[in-house]
This record gives C-alpha cells, structure tokens and sequence, in this order.
C-alpha cells in the first residue's frame, strides 16, 4: 500500500464516528438523493448522485468495520483499496459537490450524505488529491491569513477608503468591544461596501463593536479541503483574536461556510467550547430591529426575492430572520418556488467557487437556480453570503439575467432611518 | 429434512437472526461519537424523534420526482408487513411457536391484495434498480441478493398457502431461515437501523434550529 494511499485511509479512519456507521449501514440505495442534487439534476450524470460520493467511505467502513468485510478481506477475498479509489473521486467531490447538503433533507433513512462527504474529504486531502487551487488557498489561509492573499494593509485602506465613502468611523482594534466583526476575503476585496454598511448601522444601533488587525478573516479553507488540522489552526486565530480584545461576541459576515464554521464547527475543530458567543450579522441585525435600535424608512418597490446561503440557512438554521428584515424594507417580496432549508445552492459553496477547474460545471449546475428565477421573474436578488453573490453574479452574466443583486446587510443600510440621532463621523 | 428445517435450523437461523441484530446495531453505537462543544438553539431530543416519523413522507417538493421509488416502496412495504403480521399461518406460528399470543388473521381476500401489492412493488423497485442509470450505478451485489431473496421468501410463502403441501411449507420455511441468516449481515437491516439514522440526523439539524 502507497504512503499517499495509508495516509488517506487512515484519515477516513479517524472520521468514522456512529453517526457515519448507521448511515452506512442504512443506505438501501434508492437513489433519490440524485433528484435533490442540483449537480445531477442540471447534468443527469448518475456520478454525481450524492451517495455515490460518499463510496471510499463506504469501501473502507465494508471492509474494515463489517462482519464479513472483515472476514474476506483477512482471507483475500475483497479487493483491497487502491489508490484510485481516492485518486477517481476527487473531481467528484470537490467539483461535483458544493456541500449544501440538500441531499440529506430529502433521504428517507435519514442518512446526512453531506456530513459523510465533508469526511471523505479527510481522506482525500491527506492523500493528497484535493484540487491545486484549492491547496493553494489553503496554503495562503495558513501563510497569510486569507484565503485571497488579503493582507492587514489591504484591510487598512479597504477601511479608510470605506470610511470616507460611507462617513462613518470604523473602529479597529478596539479593546473591550462587544463584538467582533469578521469579514471574507471575498467582501474585503469584492464588496467592501459591506464593511461601510455595518459601520452605519451599528452607529445608528449604538453597537460597540471592532475589528482586529490581527485576524479578520472569516472563512475557513480547511473546512473546504477537508484539512481538520488547517480548520482548527484557523479558528484558533479568531480565538485569540477575540480574547486578546475581550469581545463578547464574535460576528459572523455574510458568508455561508463561514458561519457554520465558526457558529457549529469550530469549537469541535479546537475540541472546546469558544470563549465567545457568535452571531450571523442576519441575526444581529434581526436582534436589533426587535430592540427597536434599527428602523428603516424606505422601502424598495421592485419585486425582490431571496437566496438562501444553504450554510446559513439549512445547515446553519437562520432561515426566518432575513426574511422579517425583508418583509420590512420590501413589500413586493416573493420567494423562490423552493426556499428556506430546501432553497437550490448557488453551485459554488464547499469550495467549489475557489476550484477554477469546476468553473464549467458549476455554470452547467446554476440552471438550477436560473429556473427558480425564470419562474418569478424578479428585479432583484438579496442574498446573505459574499460566495453565493460572486456565483450569482456569474450566473447572471453568463445567462444574461437582467437581475439586480444585493446583500441584505447592504439593503437594510441602505434604507436606514438615520433621523433619530446622526451618527457620522 | 422436514425435522431438520422445522428444528435445528430454525433456532440457529433465529439465534443468528437476533444476536445478529443486536450485534450491528451495538457496533454502531460502540463506534463511538465525539462531543458537540457548539452551543445549541435548542435541544436535539424533539428533532431525533421527529425525523424518526417525518421522513416516512417525502417531501412535497420532492414528491413529483420520486414518485417510483415512494409508491413502489409504500406498495411493497406494507404488503410484506401485512403478509407477515396477518397472514392466517403466519399469526397461528406466532401465537404457537413464538409468543404465544394471536390475533385475528386478515381473509383470504386481504392476502391477495396484499400478496399482489408486495411482488408488484418490489418487482418495480428491482425494476427501477436495474433500468435507471442512478439506482444501476449505485447498487451493489448485496441489494441484488436481499430483492431476490425477499422476491423468493415471499413466492414459497404463497405456494405454501395456495397448495397447502406440506413439502411447499418447508421449502417457504427454509427459505425464510435463510434470509433469517443473511438478515443481520445485509442491507436488510436498514429495517432497524433506520431508527438511529433518521434519528441522528433529525437531532444534528434540530441543534441547528432546522427541521430535518
């Protein structure tokens, strides 16, 4: 057996857990998870039926952990594992996958296929077969911190060019701040406006809030590679950023996989609870309009629907909130035919947007999303992650989609009552 | 042969059948699972329980492009359910031989609906398996063997009551000890370990605030 292959294997080892074994051992193959799969459905490609990613988990845990598995792989009877069995799925599951784990809402066992593949992701990556781009965001995440290469100057400017755009001041490395803001890469280099919308709300709100020079960065690459070691030294930057300027609470941008990540993975990255709350900035939001600290006093009168970030919104559990903020700026609001926990991924989530060798499927699977939006012919489209509107935004231009595109954040500055007391600074 | 099928066999396929059972879903639990240190929306308890029941209907969503699979498997489920709790020598072995309580058997008519409702849908399920290039891709040699060996467990069954031949009998019981040894070591136990399935799952989206 290959060294690249052992590693690998012992890797999956390492992920076999309960919730794993009855899974396997439940899965009668009925093939429905293909139908929620929006890789299958927009490419009718059996490989990429959900559970079929899930096959060097399977292999390994009917050889290893059965009772006849076992038997016949002492006795030579079952073929033993080679490398191909990595080496063949990875375009599967890094390319053909974009975690959204839609498949495990519609099993009827109950299996969460996309808590298996996050794991044979584990396997994968330690063998060595994850895709070069993503490696490489990867290896600048642990460097550099970020993902894109930005760095604490490229944040700096990206702060003073917001505060002179938005007039608001924006707090860096304040000590004994409640919260903590984190952003993407994405936002910082794509949407920085969002930087300059939080500053205006949380001055209106009177939030004491801040961000650290030190760790910004809210995504985490070794979640999408499947690199627990690189996830839990990711987080534990955030931790000590945190703890160094005492916040109470760390906020989470817009971005999918970053929310779940440190909201429900994180601590169990670091194998112990975080010494901080966190919060989705949807949430917060949400929190400070029921506290009566945010009112709008306009409001937009195209017709406006949601796309739910599947990390946020499926895995995450934050599925009323933005649409109560919603409700209160938009009174031509629709949503899409399927929504909430069972809305259609962008296409580009679980690292699938940083994977230029994707690129082309993941324009095939935005048909998906395209008939959705085909059906309630919209003006605009609010989402809460920086991800999902960088691969909207592809979507969009590629089908000639004559559709606005907004985060939710940015809307609701956008229509702040600002009348009580003015805050710029 | 009759003594032997009828006897000894009968308790080892029993013994295998339950000690099986107990084995795999023990071995599930034995694996192990790490700690959830995420502070959760709510507790998991109510979310296990109810995905338990709910994913026994799809989703409405969903329904129009399963319709094969939920009706064949609906047909098939609960006419083996009923042929085994409430077929007439089914209920008499029960109360005879296995708990010594009965109940009253279903008529003749309710076995033929429901004997004709089984093999239809697992006929069409076999069928979809082997015909669409998603069930054709993903089943294995296992799924193969526990449709043949239910298709055949329940075709002896049948010739045992229509005939009423005593030979028909032990060939149908035979075959049942068969699939009684090959239960606990199959994807057959998804009969069981549906349970904890739905049930982990339920419980990991109900932390989340999710209804799974």
């Amino acid at each position: 057996m290959s060294e690249r292959l052992e590693k690998g294997l012992a890797a999956m080892r390492g992920q076999m857990d309960s919730r794993v074994a009855s899974f396997l051992s439940t899965c009668v193959h009925c093939g429905v998870c293909a139908e929620a799969c929006l890789f299958f459905t927009e490419t009718s490609d059996p490989r990429y039926t959900p559970i079929h990613k899930t096959e060097p988990m399977r292999k390994l845990w009917s050889r290893e952990y059965t009772f006849w598995g076992k038997i016949a792989s002492k006795m030579g009877l079952k073929k033993p594992m080679t490398e191909a069995d990595l080496a063949d799925w990875e375009m599967l599951v890094y390319d053909g996958c974009s975690m959204c784990g839609r498949c495990s809402m519609v099993c009827p066992v109950g299996v969460d296929i996309a808590y298996v593949i996050r794991k044979v992701k584990e396997g994968l990556c330690a063998a060595g077969f994850s895709p070069e781009d993503l490696v490489a965001a990867g290896e600048r995440a642990r460097t550099i911190g970020s993902p894109m290469g930005v760095t604490e100057k490229t944040l700096r400017s990206t702060i003073a060019a917001q505060e002179k755009e938005s007039g608001y001041k924006i707090p860096l490395d304040v000590q004994g701040a409640e919260y903590l803001a984190l952003f993407s890469s994405g936002e910082i280099a794509g949407f920085p406006e969002f930087i300059g919308s939080l500053a205006k709300i949380f001055s209106h709100a009177d939030v004491s809030w801040t961000i650290s020079s030190e760790y910004f960065e809210a995504t985490n690459t070794g979640v999408q590679l499947g690199n627990s070691k690189l996830a839990a030294e990711l987080v534990e930057r955030v931790v000590a950023a945190a703890q160094k300027l005492g916040v109470k609470y760390v906020i989470s941008p817009e971005c999918g996989h970053a929310y779940t990540t440190i909201r429900w993975d994180a601590p169990n990255f670091i194998g112990r609870p975080l010494p901080f709350k966190v919060v989705h900035i949807i949430e917060l939001l949400e929190q400070l309009r029921e506290e009566g600290r945010v009112k709008t006093n306009s409001t937009i009168s195209d017709r406006l629907t949601y796309h739910d970030p599947c990390n946020i919104s499926r895995r995450g559990g934050v599925l009323e909130q933005p649409r109560t903020l919603l409700n209160m700026v938009a009174p031509n609001f629709v949503e899409m035919t399927d929504h909430g926990s069972m809305n259609w991924c962008c296409g580009g989530g679980g690292g699938v947007s940083s994977n230029e060798r994707a690129n082309p499927l993941r324009a095939q699977a935005f048909g998906a999303k395209k008939r959705q939006l085909d059906e309630i012919q919209v003006k605009t489209m609010v989402t809460a992650c920086s991800n999902c509107r960088h691969m909207l935004e592809d979507g969009l231009e590629d089908n000639e989609m004559d559709i606005e595109l907004i985060g939710i954040t940015e809307l609701i500055a956008e229509n702040l009552d600002t009348s009580g007391s003015p805050k710029a600074t | 042969m009759t003594e032997f099928i009828d006897g000894p066999l009968w308790y080892f396929a029993l013994t295998v059948f339950i000690v099986g059972v107990i084995w795999r879903i023990s071995s599930i639990f034995f694996t192990g699972k790490k700690p959830d240190y995420s502070v959760p929306r709510q507790a998991s308890t109510g979310g296990a329980v109810a995905t338990v029941f709910t994913r026994f209907i799809p989703r409405r969503d969903m329904a129009p492009k399963i319709r094969i699979q939920t009706v064949a498997g609906y047909m098939f489920h609960l006419g083996l359910f009923a042929l085994l709790l409430f077929a007439a020598p089914h209920v008499a072995f029960i109360e005879h031989h296995l708990l010594g309580i009965g109940w009253t058997p279903m008529p003749y008519w309710a076995f033929i609906v429901a004997s004709q409702l089984a093999f239809l849908g697992l006929l069409i399920l076999w069928l979809h398996r082997v015909l669409n290039p998603v069930t054709r891709l993903i089943s294995d040699f296992d799924d193969h063997v526990a449709a043949i060996l239910t298709f055949v467990v329940m075709l002896t069954g049948c010739l045992a009551l229509m005939e009423g031949f005593t030979g028909l009998r032990v060939l149908h019981r035979f075959t049942v000890e068969l699939l009684m040894i090959y239960f606990p070591f199959s994807r057959l136990m998804h009969a069981f370990t549906f349970i904890p399935s739905r049930a982990f799952t339920g419980a990991w989206f109900a932390r989340r605030g999710v209804d799974a």
